[in-house]
């Protein structure tokens, strides 16, 4: 087995070994002190840039400072959407470690509501990683320092300063400025994924003018370099670079009358629209009943969306722009027009015996009126006159003259939508039917159509704002243009009818309110100042037996519209109102129509008039919106059983 | 040499070594303190008080005779034993082992202590093995037996780390000793052959582990954190450093467990490659102080203790700045003297007080010539 003797270790050889062996691990122990220095001076040295820059990017972290958005104001400069100051809390899903348990800490600290912790997990859930969830936004600066100072066992949650979007009118300018929130995923996707629509306290426009003109409200974010720790805490700001805040944004509304027109239709379903009859400008755009934009600023519950979207009455819905109906008599100003055009002599007269008989069918008129020329057929809304002599004048012609006067139009004004309707004509029954049989019984127009058509029935649909045009170039016999945004815009040009033909209709319309017309109740009480108008009845289904559209369930009542212009004697000022089933003109429509035209005359009379309705609604507008989702969450949780109805009581 | 105002214990201290020693922990100091955002507490005057503390239990220890040592060495291990189970019964847990002992006024880590003991019962074996015995079987298999029930007992808190520092200890002991060179030779083959075979049992989390020790770049948020951040402040220190307590890695906490086995990146960073190398010099310094006297010790015990007890420092150091560097995997090792934390101190402390003993022993029997 063994190759060579084993060497003699003595005691003397052994130390020899121990001293040579000894030399080998101190060398070595010299050695690796001379390789740990070089290995230093590598990365010290040659590597020394390198990770100097990777230590300034450590360090130092750019920040973009949202722009402060434009505010919007009323054409008199009075702010209709503004910035407050806020602290605000998000949660950046990232960087979101232990859901459930800062979820249940925020709960504690900030006191949030059952209904917001449903929503933010909701929205957590659907989040994509990058993009902050509010958490809370106005907070009372105690509970923002309490999040504050709890940073460090909260990653993930952003608290911050910045300026949230304030509607001091709220749901009265709710469907004309729309509202803003944060950006979604596609809307990021959309501006190239630009970094700024995911910085925390960021808000786009979401609906109407805030959308439509959201570049100019938006102006140019800032930045800042700061230094910031590993946890991401702030130590200090390094270099800022303001920001540029968006463009105020004048609009031709008047906010008072806006507001007050809002109040006016009280709980009613409707819109109330007024134009400046010599320029076109929008001076109040209202829909009812709407929702508080605030609230959807820091994104909506699900209970609130629920109640809004399964209200009958539609808040959601922007009534003065996409909400359709037929004109009914409205639609007679516009047909009277047509008839004088069509070389009608204003004088004829046709007697009224309480319908007009077109081959074997009659068409009913509401009365028996004997003997009418046109101004006393638009008084007394006869609709045998305008059967026969919108018979005699045509479709070709009426056709025309509603287009001239704005029905089917689709007006250039900064909206998200709205429904134009349909002014029919010959071609288009045509069309309509080619494109879709089922719709219509024939292709070709019928002096049915025709008569149909003449009251306002039929085919025929408007929108209010349409109706205000028509009001608004009757009354002045300009071709106005409405709009919305303030600026320099050429005078408009008058349409091309003779004076003795405006002079015609807008007598018949005087004599609607002041003289023995349909709407004598509305009379306004200005010493000097005359209204014009015109009372509609739309039918929402079939007559059926006796039953009129007068009494029933609500969904099935017609509905009231008014027209109207003021003062007769130099028109300024054109109005429409629509108030939803609400079963008459005269009736419904007319006494808003009134008020909101006193409010431009006479202000304290006609807030002194709000104030007696609005205590018998039993409230402002805010007061009863209020209680009005109270009663919503409690039925909602009877319905649900006991168990949740003590929570949502507390809201 | 002498003067008569002097006392004789006072000028026979090795003083230079006491000065690298305290420049050490004065440099510990200082990190400390810049480590705290400029502060004393909460690190630095800890620091300063243990430091002062501990050597002046090195001095006492040094006051003994070199042969008390040998001679107790046994009792020593035994009762080093004891505190290592009642660890395991009583031990409090941190960073995931139960290596703590809490004893009321101190927290210790037997496993700790443990390491000067060894050292002391396998010199004390091997100056009691007959040179003719020294290639035989027979001085190889005891040491087993004296390692096998503390390395037991630590595996089971589990510290992996210190099992690995005490191994190594003792290999490189065994060395000394004079074991046949084929062993170590032979055995460190077999080891470099295994590696393969071993890293394809590997679990693939244990692979990706050494993955990353090889490459730490390439995932500098997650596993390889640690490294990359302790690269970028050595790295962004360049020279001279960004200057004391203008540090952002340290004081901005890029740099984690900056005040323990990351002081010498944060000191590093601060006072730049200039600052890292008089470190570096001054352990280098230690290191050959310890070795000399191990070559100037009288006997085969004292010969065999020093050059262990020198080696102990050396693991900490050597270890502890190659994984800041990246030339190691990152085991949780503080830097001796330097790093906040008693126990690696203590040890320490106790290896020095050892060694100056034995130091004195050498230099009173030079007088005596």
């Amino acid at each position: 087995m063994r190759r060579r003797p084993r060497p003699i270790v003595t005691e003397n050889s052994q130390v020899f070994t121990f001293t040579r062996r000894a030399m080998v691990l101190g060398g070595a122990q010299g050695v690796l002190s001379a390789v740990l220095a070089a290995r230093m001076g590598w990365i010290a040295i040659a590597e020394n840039e390198r990770y100097q820059l990777l230590s300034e990017s450590n360090r130092v972290q750019m920040r973009l400072i949202p722009p402060r958005r434009g505010w919007i104001v009323d054409r008199a400069g009075q702010p209709i959407a503004v910035n407050r100051s806020d602290f605000r809390v998000d949660i950046i899903p990232d960087r979101l470690k232990d859901e459930d348990r800062i979820i249940a800490e925020l709960t504690a600290l900030l006191e949030l509501p059952p209904d917001e912790v449903d929503r933010i997990k909701g929205e957590l859930k659907r989040a994509a990683g990058y993009q902050p969830v509010p958490v809370a936004e106005n907070l009372p600066f105690e509970k923002y320092a309490a999040v504050t100072v709890r940073l460090p066992e909260l990653p993930g949650v952003a608290p911050l300063r910045s300026f949230s979007r304030f509607y001091p009118d709220g749901a009265a300018v709710a469907h004309l400025i729309g509202y803003v929130g944060t950006p979604n995923k596609e809307e990021y996707e959309k501006e190239g994924k630009s970094p700024l629509l995911i910085t925390p306290g960021f808000k786009i426009g979401k609906e109407g003018i805030e959308k439509t003109a959201e570049q100019r409200l938006r102006g140019r974010p800032g930045a800042q370099r700061v230094e910031v720790t590993a946890s991401g805490k702030l130590v200090r700001e390094l270099t800022t670079l303001q920001d540029v805040s968006g463009k105020p944004l004048p609009l031709t509304v008047d906010a008072g009358l806006q507001t007050f027109a809002a109040r006016r239709l009280g709980d009613e379903s409707g819109s109330v629209v007024v134009l400046d009859c010599l320029t076109g400008d929008i001076l109040a755009l209202a829909s009812m009943p709407a929702y508080d934009p605030n609230s959807f600023t820091d994104g909506i519950s699900q209970n609130e969306w629920k109640m809004l979207s399964q209200d009958e009455r539609k808040p959601l819905l922007n009534k003065a722009l996409n909400g359709l109906y037929p004109p009914g008599s409205t639609f007679k100003p516009m047909v009277a027009m047509a008839l004088l055009q069509a070389g009608i002599d204003p004088k004829a007269r046709v007697n009224c015996p309480g319908g007009f008989q077109l081959g074997n069918r009659f068409f009913r008129c509401l009365g028996r009126h004997g003997g009418m020329n046109m101004h006393t057929a638009i008084a007394k809304s006869c609709n045998t006159y305008f059967y026969a002599m919108g018979r005699r004048a045509g479709i070709d012609i009426i056709s025309a003259m509603g287009k001239r006067l704005g029905f089917g139009e689709k007006f250039d004004i900064p909206v998200v939508s709205q429904n134009y309707g349909t002014m029919p004509s010959a071609p288009w029954k045509k069309m309509r039917f080619e494109k879709n049989p089922k719709l219509i019984e024939r292709p070709d127009w019928t002096e049915s159509d025709t008569l149909n058509t003449s009251i306002g029935q039929g085919f025929v649909i408007v929108n209010p704002l349409q109706l205000a045009v028509m009001s608004g170039r009757i009354a002045s016999g300009l071709d106005i243009q409405p709009n919305l945004i303030r600026r320099n815009r050429p005078p408009p040009a008058p349409l091309p009818y003779p004076k003795e033909h405006f002079d015609a209709v807008r007598g018949g319309m005087w004599e609607v309110v002041n003289g023995a017309g349909t709407a004598g109740a509305s009379k306004l009480e200005l010493p000097g100042i005359q209204m014009g108008g015109k009372t509609g009845t739309a039918q929402v289904r079939r007559i059926t037996g006796s039953q009129r559209g007068q009494s029933g369930a609500w969904k099935y009542r017609d509905h009231g519209l008014f027209v109207c212009f003021a003062p007769t004697d130099n028109p300024r000022y054109a109005c429409s109102v629509v108030i939803e089933h609400g079963m008459g003109g005269a009736r419904a429509a007319a006494p808003v129509a009134k008020d909101v035209l006193t409010y431009l005359f006479d202000k304290p009379k006609a807030l002194e008039a709000l104030a007696r309705f609005e205590q018998q609604w039993g409230g402002t507008l805010a007061e009863r919106m209020e209680a009005r989702a109270k009663r919503w969450l409690a039925a909602k949780a009877a319905e649900q059983g006991t168990g949740s109805a003590p929570t949502a009581a507390d809201r | 040499m002498r003067t008569s105002y002097v006392p004789a214990a006072v000028s026979m201290l090795p003083w230079r070594m006491l000065f690298v020693v305290i420049a050490l922990g004065f440099a510990g100091v200082l990190g400390l303190y810049s480590a705290a955002g400029g502060s004393l507490m909460p690190w630095a005057v800890t620091h300063a008080i243990r430091f002062t503390v501990f050597l002046g239990l090195a001095l006492v220890l040094a006051r003994f005779r070199a042969q008390t040592f040998h001679d107790y060495a046994f009792f020593a291990y035994a009762g080093g034993i004891a505190l290592l189970i009642l660890t395991l019964m009583l031990g409090v847990i941190g960073g995931g082992a139960r290596s703590w002992l809490e004893l009321g006024f101190i927290r210790i880590q037997p496993s700790e202590l443990m390491k000067p003991i060894i050292v002391l019962v396998l010199a004390r074996f091997y100056a009691h093995v007959p040179p003719a015995e020294i290639r035989r079987f027979s001085a190889i298999w005891p040491v087993a037996v004296f390692l096998g029930p503390p390395i037991f007992l630590i595996l089971l808190q589990p510290d992996l780390g210190t099992t690995m520092l005490i191994v190594l200890n003792t290999i490189a002991l065994m060395f000394l000793a004079g074991l046949p060179l084929r062993l170590f030779i032979g055995s460190g083959l077999a080891v470099a052959a295994a590696l393969p075979v071993v890293y394809s049992f590997l679990l693939p989390h244990q692979k990706e582990r050494v993955m990353i020790f090889l490459n730490p770049e390439q995932d500098p948020l997650g596993a390889g954190y640690h490294l990359h951040q302790s690269k970028i402040a050595i790295g962004s220190g360049g020279i001279f450093g960004k200057g004391f307590l203008n540090g952002t890695q340290s004081h901005l906490s890029y740099l984690p467990e900056q005040h323990t086995d990351f002081i010498f990146s944060a000191i590093a960073e601060e006072w730049g490659l200039v600052g890292g190398c008089v470190l570096i010099f001054l352990f280098f310094l230690l290191l050959r102080w310890g070795m000399g006297v191990a070559l100037e010790a009288k006997n085969r015990f004292e010969r065999l203790a020093a050059a262990g007890l020198t080696l102990t420092i050396f693991f900490y150091i050597a270890v502890n700045l190659m994984m800041v560097m990246g030339l190691a995997p990152v085991v949780g090792i503080p830097l001796p003297l330097v790093s906040y934390g008693g126990s690696a101190m203590l040890t320490v402390m106790i290896c020095l007080g050892l060694l100056m003993s034995i130091d004195r022993h050498n230099r009173r029997d030079r007088q005596k010539l």
